[in-house]
């Protein structure tokens, strides 16, 4: 089986928004609704995209804003200014 | 919209890897006025060798501006948001007032650990050598101080109608059952700064917190209680943060010297199973008190560490690391666990600070379907009983004092791992006293470390010593600061459930 990586976000405005971005952007990902919240869950690799986020949003987002809508995370996390990215180093 | 559009932005002068690269770096120094070795006194006696501090990154590169400026915003919506339940009257739109039980056992449980975990962090955001530790430390010391804060003034207004919450930290440091996350959190404590976030950072926030905050928030956001979830996801998005670090300080440690692989194993090993013993409780709110539940502790147990925990150490396996030891003792409880525990909190309930009850028929039917292979057969027609009893006017309580674990603290309910029917027992001699243990997973622990574990402070056996007030139940409630007959027993004809039952009365009536 594959490992999944996965990231939960807040069912807010902001959240859906980086929800929309994210499931746009990776096609293996697979979303799970939960009370107040959103698990995506993808095989070994995930991108949330700064500039699919601010199509979504409409407005300029800094991708550190991502701290106030996650909820959890699995995977090894790398960030810079466009692109945060859950994977699996194998 | 479209791609198109075009979005205006501020250009930054720096790049976020380049502001990271000199907080972090800029700010460390090699001493000269002391050794580098009297000034990190704690950096190397666990036997953890580091070669290069610098080859430590926090992954999400966090800078102290934009640190205050998203924590500050989290303040304020949540803060909104408290001010909000409590000028509609929220603590009465949840689903029903047993739901309230869940939350004083968080609050005496689980907040004064956050409180304990400042104080870890900041201890050992000061030992370390290297400055991308210490910052990413000192961020989650102040995380979790706001994490304590934001839940007593959440849950404090719980207590103007319910009761239970009047004193949670004296609580923590005198009743039986909060002895269990006491003794967890500060045997982690007083080890070194490497086990120390091996136990908290790693085993507990990456692998199994989890299990904690994420179904029970998403409970509370079921059961109508907004404000413990916005304080719940508010801690939790500093709780991403914080696993992220749990799982880089492990990367570093391994990737720092291969001998260090051995020494981080055995941590894995013996924090995994402090830590999935202590959440025993968590399971049993999950199965038990929520009245609307999102999922079963099982079922969480399979999301949360057989499928997220699996491709994890399937990621570390490069390194030498395997699954912890006695994982598989954990999966095989997994259908049994709450309803151990929930029974054994129904023997005690007159010695608890909240209220327990016999699940009702419906509720029965949902663990019946969940546990499929366990609960008609085992634990329902214990319930069953128990009403019965109870109807006829002779509830029973457990009035004998339980022996407990002498390293997870929690009395000797669980059973073993092959056989549901029979209570596992293990013991050690250490300088001629015989010590006993809940598991194996417990007895591994001690036997590593008796010196360690024989100063344990076993609530039962203080009592047996005349150190908790008094040899009768009435004299040991009050050294606990449990009030006899509003904060204990059962929540049929409790207090709470009659300030409940005014209240709704008159809803229905005003709806007519």
């Amino acid at each position: 089986m594959a490992g999944n990586v996965s990231i939960t976000l807040q069912n807010t405005d902001e959240g859906r928004a980086i929800i929309e971005a994210i499931s746009s952007d990776n096609e293996a990902a697979t979303v799970n609704v939960y009370p107040s919240m959103t698990k995506i869950d993808c095989p070994n690799r995930l991108v949330v995209r700064r500039e699919s986020i601010e199509i979504n949003m409409g407005r300029a987002f800094d991708l550190q804003e991502l701290q106030l809508s996650l909820v959890s995370l699995a995977g090894n996390v790398d960030e810079d200014d466009d692109e945060f990215v859950l994977a699996w180093n194998r | 919209m479209n791609a198109e559009t075009k979005i205006e932005r501020k250009a930054k002068k720096l790049g976020l890897k380049e502001r990271y690269g000199h907080l972090t770096r800029g700010l460390g120094w090699e001493t000269t006025y002391q050794p580098m070795d009297k000034v990190f006194p704690f950096a190397s006696y666990e036997g953890i060798k580091i070669h290069d501090w610098d080859a430590f990154e926090d992954p999400f590169r966090l800078t102290m501006d934009a640190y205050w400026k998203y924590q500050a915003e989290k303040e304020r919506k949540l803060y909104a948001v408290i001010d909000s339940f409590a000028q509609n009257n929220g603590q009465m739109k949840i689903t029903d007032a047993r739901y309230v039980n869940a939350l004083k056992i968080f609050l005496t449980g689980v907040s004064p650990l956050e409180y304990l975990a400042h104080r870890g962090y900041a201890h050992v955001g000061r030992h370390f050598v290297g400055a991308g530790p210490r910052v990413a430390c000192q961020m989650q010391a102040i995380d979790e101080l706001r994490h304590a804060q934001t839940q007593m003034h959440t849950i404090s207004h719980y207590n103007k109608f319910f009761d239970g919450l009047q004193d949670p930290r004296h609580m923590f440091d005198r009743v039986w059952y909060l002895s269990v996350p006491k003794s967890f959190f500060e045997d982690a404590m007083t080890a070194g700064p490497f086990e120390f976030l091996t136990a908290i950072s790693f085993s507990f926030e990456y692998v199994l917190t989890n299990l904690l905050f994420v179904p029970f928030m998403s409970g509370a956001a079921y059961n109508g209680d907004m404000a413990t979830v916005t304080f719940g996801f508010s801690a939790q998005s500093d709780e991403s943060r914080h696993m992220t670090l749990g799982l880089e300080i492990i990367k570093f440690m391994l990737e720092q010297d291969p001998e260090n692989v051995p020494i981080v194993q055995r941590w894995i090993d013996k924090w995994f199973w402090r830590g999935y013993r202590l959440l025993s409780i968590v399971a049993m709110m999950m199965d038990y008190m929520l009245p609307k539940r999102v999922m079963s502790w099982a079922e969480a147990w399979g999301i949360y560490f057989e499928e997220a925990g699996g491709a994890l150490f399937e990621d570390l396996a490069r390194y030498g690391i395997t699954t912890p030891k006695y994982a598989d003792v954990a999966s095989k409880e997994k259908d049994r666990l709450t309803h151990e525990v929930w029974s054994t909190f129904y023997n005690y309930t007159h010695a608890a600070a909240f209220h327990t009850w016999i699940p009702n028929d419906d509720e029965l039917d949902w663990l019946s379907e969940k546990y499929p292979e366990t609960f008609d057969q085992l634990y329902r027609p214990r319930f069953e009983h128990w009403r019965a009893l109870q109807e006829k006017g002779e509830r029973f309580y457990n009035n004998s004092l339980p022996q407990l674990c002498n390293v997870c603290q929690i009395p000797m309910v669980f059973t073993e791992p092959d056989d549901p029917t029979k209570l596992c027992l293990r013991n050690s001699e250490y300088e001629g006293d015989k010590y006993h243990f809940c598991s194996d997973g417990c007895k591994d622990i001690f036997d590593y470390e008796p010196k360690k574990y024989i100063q344990s402070w076993l609530p039962v056996h203080q009592i047996y010593q005349g150190n908790c007030g008094g040899s009768t139940m009435p004299e040991v409630l009050d050294w606990y600061g449990i009030k006899n007959g509003s904060d204990n027993l059962d929540y049929e004809g409790s207090p709470d459930q009659a300030v409940w039952n005014e209240w709704t009365k008159s809803a229905h009536k005003a709806v007519g």
